[in-house]
């Protein structure tokens, strides 16, 4: 059996012509062509290949479209656009919160599932959101200062 | 002639990277349409360096910093630079950008005051448009078509006095950034090529081990499967999608046999292993006829640095296209290594084409700050390539092979000997290393470093890595000389001859291990003499500029006046990377109630002119956090036949939960060369690690990494 899975990107549906054993980051990168989801590991133990499904950050390199069929899922390149960036994405650049950033398109997904829960979140619960993303150049604390900056920016906005 | 020659006689000499490449147009082109593109050698890593460019640039030119745009290193078109690495992108090619564009500025006004029939000092710029008396007026862009740039750099232009600069020394957004935050900039990962294919490799399971038989019968049925490579004991496959690839691979790892390979160390008995292979012994460095036979008190400490991995996130990458036609055979590559140029050496090597029929083009990969399988990755892709001639293979490497088959940084047992007078004067040091050099990176040498080189039918014999001489930064030996102002010393060197695990550059080299050697061993001594850690190194130190990191660290962190929590335990190391280069300073902080866990750092450093401070935090800070993870964390590990920490569960690296508050702060000096920064910190944040952990427990741990069964040992003892 192939194709038909059918899936929400972005908010656009789509029919998905790869068979459904597919890994969900191989039909993002190489179907729709969305490369922010990144392989890092292919065992869902480094972050980089991180997307919302329904709202939850889900490693998509170990995780059959099966699985997602009829779900709604958001890439960075749903977070936001440079005319309206996410607030984690703007944050990010206030703080130049990356050095080589193959990682931060999972971090991103992780703050933003993060911020969606809530706009107060303590540094530890940041790290604790944070945690299953690794980093090799250092930008841990970078990336920390960005979420809370995202998280002030979203409560100055609510308020 | 040259219009904005000066007096020559007083030249100082042109930053090498000019003096390789001088003319003008390889570095720099102005546009009618207002674009100034610069081409530089060097290439972006993460460290920033295509900002720290534009900003010197546009400084110099007076310029919008957005005007600047960046072509990517690549063979055919850039100045040859040599390899990203050593921490001198900004020292040797941001000078050789400033010189450049001061002589394009001058050219540019002499045309300017021709036209406008005034003189040259009469003229001003300001983002491009030149102003003279009244209302004259043109621009770069104006005169971009009449301006000629095919000249050679000239010595004697003299840049502009650092009071004059705007933009280089503050802070500027990183050029690279909003792309990398909106998924629009691409990695290497993502480029996609027409009529594009798929490869994988199957390396041999244990290093040295060769194919004894493939059974075709299991291949037969591969879907997608384009086509099987098989030269002696490198086996790939090339297939129309990466999900028929990887699924390729899995078939292909069990058809295929091996045999042999290399008896690994014994990890059980790491110094000894070092200690018993064939070497070449060098001495380093003496200082007076080195230290005595005999003193009244003699120190003597073994201290040992693990084989560690590079772990960038994202494997290693490659894009390959081997074209034939009447002209001959050609190969085109897209990779990220860290030298366009060495890596073009080594395929010339390796495929007996000239170097002119090869293009080697620097796409941005994930980081890592060292030589990593980038290069390698090459090579497999234009082996795959070479199969399917006209069509471009993108190869990809699995995680297990970037974590085992990427060289490692070295392992180092360091012994150093000190020799106390009477009244505790250090008379006479001795620092004795032994390792597998620091740089087999490709480009170096008559004989390829490419990994898969070593398996073809017709092998290239194991390059056995190297160390650069001291004068050039040395390898498995940088950072062995103390800064100390001790009176006598015998640094000396063993570099192993055997490499049953590759070793090549990974950042700082040779500096995090004997800088954490040396700095644990000052802060023995000062034990052994009663005396406060800070004051011990105070009072054996006469640079200033060292004593001023020192000092500023410890100031950071109120050393001595600071209440330390229970468990926990501070302790402070310094060291000037390669001794020549930026100056660093740190106090750690680490608390021992579970697993160490470093809690704080202070840094201060002195990097001469900083182009970008908020760069050169960004790099210092990422540096000691990388570092703190390799100290408390970081191990290959392997029994006799193979490595065996090839998953993020069997080799981690420090998580979010783990990493410590770091406040990092510059001296400033405008008026000094720039130094780079990358790799400044490593190796006193290990040291400051382990003497904030004797610190806490009174217990001296010499071997990294510093787990917490490493601290249990070393109380037993």
């Amino acid at each position: 059996m192939s194709g038909g899975t059918s899936l929400t990107v972005n908010g656009r549906s789509h029919s998905i012509a790869s068979v459904p054993q597919a890994i969900l980051l191989d039909v993002l990168r190489n179907e729709l062509g969305l490369k922010a989801a990144r392989f890092g590991c292919g065992e869902g133990l480094c972050g980089a290949c991180r997307v919302l499904v329904d709202g939850r950050p889900v490693a998509s390199c170990d995780t059959p479209l099966w699985s997602v069929s009829g779900k709604a899922i958001t890439t960075v390149e749903g977070l936001g656009t440079p005319d309206a960036p996410h607030p984690i994405q703007a944050a990010l650049i206030a703080e130049q919160a990356m050095q080589c950033g193959y990682c931060i398109s999972g971090i991103m997904i992780s703050a933003a599932a993060l911020l969606a829960e809530t706009t107060e979140p303590s540094e530890i619960a940041i790290r604790e959101a944070l945690d299953p993303n690794l980093c090799r150049c250092g930008a841990h604390n970078r990336v920390i200062r960005a979420v809370q900056r995202a998280a002030a920016e979203m409560r100055a906005s609510a308020a | 002639m040259n219009p904005a020659a000066t007096n020559p006689a007083a030249a100082p000499a042109l930053p090498a990277g000019l003096r390789a490449t001088p003319r003008l147009d390889r570095w720099l082109a102005i546009s009618a349409e207002g674009h100034v593109t610069l081409s530089p050698g060097k290439v972006e890593i993460g460290q920033g360096i295509l900002t720290a460019l534009a900003q010197i640039c546009a400084d110099e030119l007076d310029i919008a910093l957005e005007r600047v745009r960046l072509l990517p290193a690549a063979t055919a078109s850039s100045p040859n630079e040599g390899v990203t690495s050593g921490s001198l992108s900004v020292s040797e090619c941001g000078l050789s950008v400033r010189q450049v564009a001061a002589q394009v500025r001058g050219l540019f006004l002499a045309e300017a005051a021709r036209q406008l029939s005034v003189a040259t000092e009469a003229l001003s710029v300001e983002d491009g448009v030149i102003s003279g008396p009244g209302n004259l007026s043109t621009s770069y862009w104006e005169l971009a078509d009449r301006v000629s740039l095919a000249f050679d750099a000239d010595a004697a232009v003299r840049p502009k006095p650092p009071s004059r600069r705007t933009l280089a020394g503050r802070s500027a957004p990183r050029i690279d950034i909003p792309g990398k935050v909106f998924g629009t900039r691409p990695f290497i990962h993502d480029i996609v090529l027409p009529d594009m294919l798929h490869g994988r490799v199957l390396r041999p399971p244990r290093p040295g081990a060769t194919l004894s038989a493939l059974d075709e019968t299991q291949l037969s049925e591969i879907g997608g499967l384009v086509t099987l490579v098989r030269d002696g004991s490198f086996l790939g496959v090339v297939c129309r999608t990466e999900a028929k690839a990887d699924a390729a691979l899995g078939r292909l790892a069990s058809a295929a046999s091996w045999t042999g390979g290399f008896d690994l160390p014994d990890a059980q008995n790491m110094p000894s292993w070092l200690k018993s292979q064939p070497v070449e012994a060098s001495v380093v460095d003496l200082r007076g006829e080195g230290p005595g036979p005999s003193a009244p008190r003699r120190l003597v400490r073994h201290y040992l640095k693990p084989y560690l991995a590079h772990a960038s996130i994202g494997p290693s990458c490659a894009i390959a296209s081997w074209q034939e036609d009447q002209q001959g055979e050609t190969l085109h590559v897209f990779s990220h290594s860290q030298g366009v140029f060495n890596l073009r050496a080594d395929l010339a090597l390796v495929f007996g084409l000239p170097e002119n029929a090869i293009t080697v083009t620097h796409v941005e990969g994930a980081g890592c700050y060292g030589h990593n399988g980038a290069d390698d990755a090459v090579l497999d892709a234009a082996l795959l390539a070479r199969a399917v001639p006209g069509r471009p293979v993108r190869l990809r490497w699995s995680r297990a092979d970037e974590l085992v088959r990427s060289p490692f940084g070295a392992a180092m047992a360091i012994e150093i000997a000190a020799d106390l007078s009477e009244d505790g004067a250090i008379t006479g040091w001795r620092h004795e290393i032994w390792s597998n050099g620091y740089v087999a990176r490709p480009g170096r040498a008559d004989s390829p470093a490419l990994l898969a080189s070593f398996d073809l039918e017709q092998p290239f014999p194991l390059y056995i890595s190297q160390d650069p001489s001291l004068a050039t930064g040395g390898g498995a030996q940088r950072n062995a000389v103390p800064l100390y102002d001790f009176p006598s010393w015998r640094i000396a060197k063993n570099r192993l001859l055997t490499m049953p695990l590759r070793t090549s550059s990974m950042r700082a080299l040779g500096a995090f291990g004997n800088v954490f050697a040396i700095e644990s061993m000052m802060d023995e001594i000062a034990e052994e003499l009663g005396e406060d850690p800070l004051a011990f190194r105070l009072r054996h130190l006469s640079d200033e500029r060292a004593r001023a990191v020192l000092e500023r660290a410890t100031a950071m962190a109120d050393w001595g006046n600071a209440s330390v929590p229970d468990e926990r335990g501070r302790g402070i190391a310094f060291a000037r990377y390669k001794n020549t280069s930026a100056y660093c300073a740190i106090v750690a902080e680490i608390d021992l109630s579970a697993q160490p866990r470093a809690t704080q750092l202070w840094i201060a450093v002195d990097v001469g002119e900083a182009i970008n401070p908020d760069g050169v935090i960004n790099q210092i800070e990422g540096g000691a956090i990388q570092a703190v993870s390799w100290t408390l964390k970081e191990e290959v590990t392997f029994t006799r036949a193979d490595v065996t920490s090839g998953s993020w569960e069997s080799y981690p690296i420090l998580r979010f939960s783990e990493v410590p508050a770091v406040s990092v702060e510059i001296i400033s000096r405008p008026e000094l060369p720039p130094l780079g920064a990358g790799e400044a910190a490593q190796g006193p944040t290990a040291a400051a690690l382990a003497n904030a952990v004797h610190a806490a427990l009174g217990v001296r741990v010499r071997q990294m990494p510093i787990t917490r069964d490493r601290i249990i040992a070393a109380m037993e003892l």
